[in-house]
């Protein structure tokens, strides 16, 4: 089969590249137009600019929203890494119905739509008194990435020996040794994995911001919304020319994080 | 004797689950138990779903907008998934590649760059005029049609890396059996590969159209106010009448319908295994 280049397979290929083009075509696109020398957003018309790059690092509110926003996906990143790791090798090891149904209940926030997760965290951030303030922000970004930590890490789990475990621990070591010393060395790339992902995930983070922030916080997505709808303003191509590279960036990174998960998990002893 | 050495790992589930429990379930339980005391005890909020045209104009159209998407995505993403599963390594990595950061850019930024692209002056337009295939701007935004595309391809990487998932664990062999016994090669495709495939496609659709029931920056940029779907119609009418009743009626409505849509699913597939609680 393989080398033969059989009408069908030749068809879909041809098929397969142009949908790939299509769904390359916007993050392209946006690279001329951050260059434009007008004020609204065009190809560049006489000559290349580089004012809006000027613009993006030189106006406050554009760098307060990433230090907000980076600051942000930062402490939810660590909140839902520190719960959502402990909760899968804690599932991992008692493996019963009960862990099972667990892990589950931990997809919750996968499953139920943004739209209704803002207006729940609104209605009960008013209570407690976390509306527009960093915590709750924080708070609702780490719930929104637990699932996602739980998944990494469990599939992490899923290649690790359980007998190193048994054998930790009827050698003396400790449940917090065992964790510590044998087992998170082992699934870090797991780890790892999802703590990339909360970040995006909060970093990316609109519905739920425009709901439980207004005047204090003002992150970078944000900033991007209140620009899309008001006035086009061509500054967003460049953020999206920067959030292009640095997601290039942090795929090749994941990339090379889930070949070693395969690698450190698969060593022997 | 097991159940002495795993009762301790309790105390690393317990953190999570205490504050999935206050932060996440509880405030969700509280859209639930609104709609249902908000302004008065009883179903009188749900009425509206009968007797408002609007309502039922927005939820017959949010429902056909993800149905529409999810056979799009689901067709392109079948295409694409076919040709990681044939082509050599380096065509792998790199259309893998592109999917991968598809995946991860930002949804603003997406629909964003699609505003660029279909606006009236915007580069779709222009270069339809300039080879002249058309004389005048197509209206491509504030739409359905905008809504659609920007619809698709925030969704092409969900459906794509299921069904590669699935297709990438397939038997090769089969195929060249099929191949040998005389089959053309569409007809090995017909009724050896397709069949095997199925599994991802079920999976892929399931996502797509449960995260298209819900969906809000795509249709709310692209859409501009004028194709309003389920979550851009509740935020929109709560930021107008600040009426806590309707809002989580409709909210709840539309967890529902996704929690209805994933119970008809377990009879089709292994939820667990879908979103990954056994790794």
């Amino acid at each position: 089969m393989r080398g033969r280049i059989t009408f069908t397979r030749g068809l879909a290929l041809c098929a397969a590249w142009t949908i790939v083009a299509f769904m390359v075509l916007p993050m392209l696109v946006v690279v001329p137009v951050s260059f434009t020398d007008t004020y609204y957003l065009s190809m560049p018309q006489e000559a290349l600019s580089l004012q809006h790059y000027q613009n993006f690092f030189q106006n406050p509110r554009w760098l307060t929203a990433i230090w907000q926003s980076t600051l942000i996906a930062l402490g939810a990143t660590a909140i839902a890494v520190g719960l959502g790791t402990l909760c899968a090798i804690g599932c991992w090891r008692i493996a019963s119905g009960t862990s099972d149904m667990v892990r589950l209940i931990m997809l919750a926030p996968i499953i139920v739509p943004q739209i209704v997760q803002a207006l729940a965290f609104y209605r009960v951030w008013i209570d407690f008194g976390l509306i527009d303030s960093y915590t709750g922000v924080i708070l609702a970004h780490s719930m929104i990435g637990l699932p996602y930590v739980v998944i990494t890490v469990s599939a992490a789990l899923s290649n690790f020996d359980v007998r190193l475990e048994q054998a930790a621990r009827n050698l003396g070591a400790s449940m917090a040794q065992t964790v510590a010393l044998v087992i998170l060395p082992r699934i870090w790339p797991g780890v790892a994995s999802g703590a990339v992902f909360v970040f995006i995930l909060s970093f990316d983070e609109i519905v739920t911001v425009l709901f439980i922030t207004s005047r204090r916080i003002q992150t970078l997505p944000k900033m991007i919304w209140d620009g899309i709808q008001e006035h086009l303003d061509p500054t967003i191509a460049v953020v999206a020319v920067i959030f292009t590279l640095v997601v290039g960036v942090i795929v090749v990174i994941d990339q090379l994080l889930r070949a070693r998960a395969a690698a450190v998990a698969a060593r022997k002893p | 004797m097991m159940r002495s050495q795993t009762a301790p790992y309790w105390w690393l589930v317990v953190p999570a689950l205490a504050a999935l429990g206050v932060f996440y379930l509880y405030p969700v339980a509280q859209v639930l138990w609104l709609s249902v005391t908000e302004p008065a005890p009883g179903l009188g909020n749900y009425t509206t779903l009968y007797e408002s045209q609007t309502v039922r104009n927005v939820i017959w159209r949010t429902t056909w907008i993800s149905l529409v998407t999810t056979v799009f995505t689901v067709t392109l993403g079948y295409v694409v998934a076919y040709a990681l599963a044939q082509v050599g390594r380096r065509t792998l990595v790199i259309m893998l590649f592109a999917v991968l950061m598809t995946l991860w850019l930002s949804v603003l930024i997406r629909a964003f760059s699609w505003v660029v692209l279909l606006q009236t002056n915007g580069l779709v337009n222009q270069a339809l005029i300039a080879i002249g295939l058309i004389d005048r701007p197509l209206p491509l935004l504030r739409n359905e049609l905008g809504v659609i595309i920007g619809m698709v391809h925030f969704m092409l990487p969900l459906a794509i890396l299921p069904m590669y998932a699935n297709m990438s664990g397939l038997d090769r062999r089969v195929m060249q059996a099929a191949d040998v016994l005389g089959a053309r090669s569409w007809q090995a495709f017909w009724w050896v590969w397709f069949p095997m495939s199925r599994p991802g496609i079920i999976v892929a659709t399931l996502l797509v159209f449960v995260f298209s029931l819900g969906f809000f920056v795509t249709p709310a940029i692209l859409g501009g106010g004028r194709v309003m779907m389920l979550s851009e119609y509740i935020s929109f009418q709560f930021q107008e009448t600040l009426r806590w009743g309707q809002a989580t009626m409709l909210a709840s409505t539309l967890l529902l319908g996704v929690l209805a849509v994933l119970a008809v699913a377990t009879r089709f597939i292994d939820m667990k295994r879908l979103f990954g609680a056994r790794g």
